[in-house]
């Protein structure tokens, strides 16, 4: 099969929409249901899913190991933290807390990106130069850092998460539509909607950003996985959600110092994110490779 | 070439210098200053001393005067936490720890990457390649700090070959420098892996090996020298990363460098040893970014005139 290609039959071109199953069918089947199966699934069910309350627990059950080992029972499948919790019901919630997290963090930091980066593209000159300084001086920041020094003033909370996630992520996405749009201000359909009397700000959103959504999607997607690491690494330190939250991160900093007499309290968390990310990633090359092959040095 | 130097100096200096006008102001704009500056249990004589130091009965642009002055001068107060020690002295105590282990990361890290990426360039499309490809894909998704505390549970609690934390000798850095390189593997290989199968199809390649030079030595030594450029110029990003990953793998393995310090800073709310940290450590990462970028202009003369 492998033999056959365009190039050793140039006239012969396969219908599209077969060709587009074919590959749908061959590579990220896999992937896309292991995310559904472990995130998206759980995330938005969490509440009929997850058998306990994440934030209640009773130390009479304190450390139970997962349901295979000496001790196990049936009732917590993967065993139960310190305080008693059910790690397979925090875990459940957990995914809640990343997507939540990744998705406001890459909504507004997208949107704040791509309304700058329009702008910058679209008028040229002192704008563009003074953006594109701001850009560069945010991508040279150091993040963790940038986060530690934040949570110290203010303290740990959703909120200093997301200021910290959006501040790191909209730089990329204003260099990626500043480079759309340069060269599509300068298309045809462009000047014509200016004679017929469009106003800038129209033009904009009705006339370039429609031509960046694609390029748009696939940076976002590739995003997603990345956003979950940091936020799990920031709660890991204490930098990120505070505690009683059932993220990842936290979860994997309670089970450090378990780590010699209950390995699944930090192991069960840390395959979540692993997974996760994992199939993050495939799904974002594979929509890369389909939507927006120029985007592969992104 | 100096005009580009120039100017992505001047740029370096500007990240800095926002980097710190950050600091100052979250310390300021959130209330009263000493709050952040100082924990809970702090006692009167000590917000005394604090406000002095700080000069914060005077109007903001005074304040701003001050911080700047001192920080330029390397002063950023004494620290909360460890009584006796200014925040400076503590960076510059920690900071050899740091950079010992990062140093070893990046030698593990290119021990590992440099033969499976010439092994998947050479072998491209068997089994072998197919290794390399999960070890990457596993560099990318992995979570730093949960691999330390896998490795950490495996090798040192069931194995027992190495020490869980703290530093001494060799053994004390090997876990921790395997969790801080781990990421860089995969990058670096990568890196490695393209760049050899660009110099593999090359004319050149293809001469010495009809003059009859043997295989190993058209792969190691011909290939790997020209295929060497593009990784090489990427170290100087990788030790830029390597300080920050620092923060997460010297708290996994309670390895007592700057990161560590930071942490602990963090928790104990010393934020005159955060802001020290924090500037010295930015300092580093913005001009590691800015060697690269020279170095990459002096080797690609295309970038220097974007």
């Amino acid at each position: 099969m492998a033999t056959v290609t365009a190039r050793t039959l140039p006239w012969y071109a396969p219908p599209r929409v077969a060709g587009a199953m074919r590959q749908v069918g061959r590579y990220p089947v896999v992937p896309l249901s292991l995310l559904m199966f472990l995130l998206v699934i759980p995330a938005v069910l969490a509440p009929l899913v997850a058998p306990y309350d994440p934030l209640k627990g009773s130390l009479a059950k304190r450390l139970k190991p997962p349901v295979w080992q000496q001790g196990g029972a049936i009732e917590h499948p993967l065993g139960t933290d310190k305080l008693g919790r059910d790690i397979l019901s925090r875990m459940i919630y957990g995914a809640r807390v990343s997507l939540m997290v990744s998705l406001v963090a890459i909504f507004v930091g997208g949107s704040v990106g791509t309304g700058l980066g329009l702008m910058s593209g679209y008028f040229g000159g002192k704008t563009d130069a003074l953006i594109m300084r701001l850009v560069d001086i945010s991508l040279s920041l150091p993040t963790i850092l940038l986060a530690l020094v934040l949570v110290a003033a203010v303290g740990p909370s959703f909120g200093t998460v997301i200021i910290v996630l959006v501040v790191l992520l909209w730089a990329r996405y204003a260099r990626l539509v500043r480079g759309e749009t340069l060269s599509i201000k300068e298309r045809d359909f462009i000047a014509r909607a200016r004679v017929a009397g469009a106003s800038h700000s129209r033009i904009m959103a009705k006339y370039i950003f429609p031509n960046v959504v694609n390029s748009l999607i696939v940076l976002a997607t590739l995003q997603v996985g990345y956003v979950i690491l940091l936020e799990s690494a920031l709660s890991f330190l204490g930098a990120g959600l505070p505690r009683p939250t059932p993220a990842w991160g936290l979860m994997i900093a309670d089970g450090r110092e378990l780590i010699v007499t209950a390995w699944w309290v930090s192991m069960f968390p840390g395959l979540a994110i692993m997974l996760t990310v994992l199939s993050l990633n495939l799904l974002g090359d594979w929509l890369r490779d389909h939507l927006d092959p120029k985007l592969r040095h992104v | 070439m100096q005009r580009y130097i120039a100017r992505r100096f001047l740029q370096s200096l500007l990240a800095i210098w926002v980097m710190s006008l950050i600091v100052f102001s979250l310390a300021r704009v959130t209330g009263n200053p000493l709050d952040v500056m100082l924990p809970l249990e702090a006692g009167p004589e000590e917000y005394e001393r604090v406000s002095k130091h700080w000069g914060l009965d005077q109007p903001l642009y005074v304040q701003y005067a001050i911080f700047l002055s001192k920080a330029v001068r390397g002063d950023f107060g004494n620290s909360w936490k460890w009584h006796g020690y200014s925040a400076m002295g503590l960076v510059g105590q920690r900071l050899p720890a740091t950079l010992q282990l990062a140093g070893f990361a990046l030698f593990i890290s290119i021990v590992i990457a440099l033969p499976i990426g010439v092994m998947a360039a050479v072998m491209k499309g068997t089994a072998w390649d197919s290794v390399a490809k999960v070890i990457a894909l596993l560099g990318q998704s992995l979570p730093g700090f949960w691999l330390g505390i896998v490795l950490m549970w495996i090798f040192a609690v069931h194995l027992g070959w190495f020490p869980t934390s703290g530093r001494g000798g060799l053994q004390y850095m090997i876990l921790p420098a395997i969790t801080l390189g781990w990421f860089q593997v995969a990058v670096l290989m990568r890196l490695v892996r393209s760049s050899m199968l660009e110099v593999l199809d090359s004319e050149f390649v293809k001469l010495t090996r009809i003059k009859g030079v043997p295989e190993w030595k058209v792969i190691w030594k011909h290939c790997l020298r020209n295929a060497s450029i593009a990784p090489l110029t990427f170290f100087a990003i990788i030790a830029g990363v390597l300080m920050t990953g620092s923060v997460v793998t010297e708290s996994v393995f309670s390895w007592p460098g700057t990161g560590l310090l930071v942490v602990d800073a963090v928790r104990a709310r010393d934020f005159q040893v955060v802001q020290a940290v924090v500037i010295v450590f930015s300092g580093i990462f913005i001009f590691t970014n800015l060697m690269v970028d020279i170095l990459y202009a002096y080797i690609d003369p295309r970038i220097r005139f974007q």
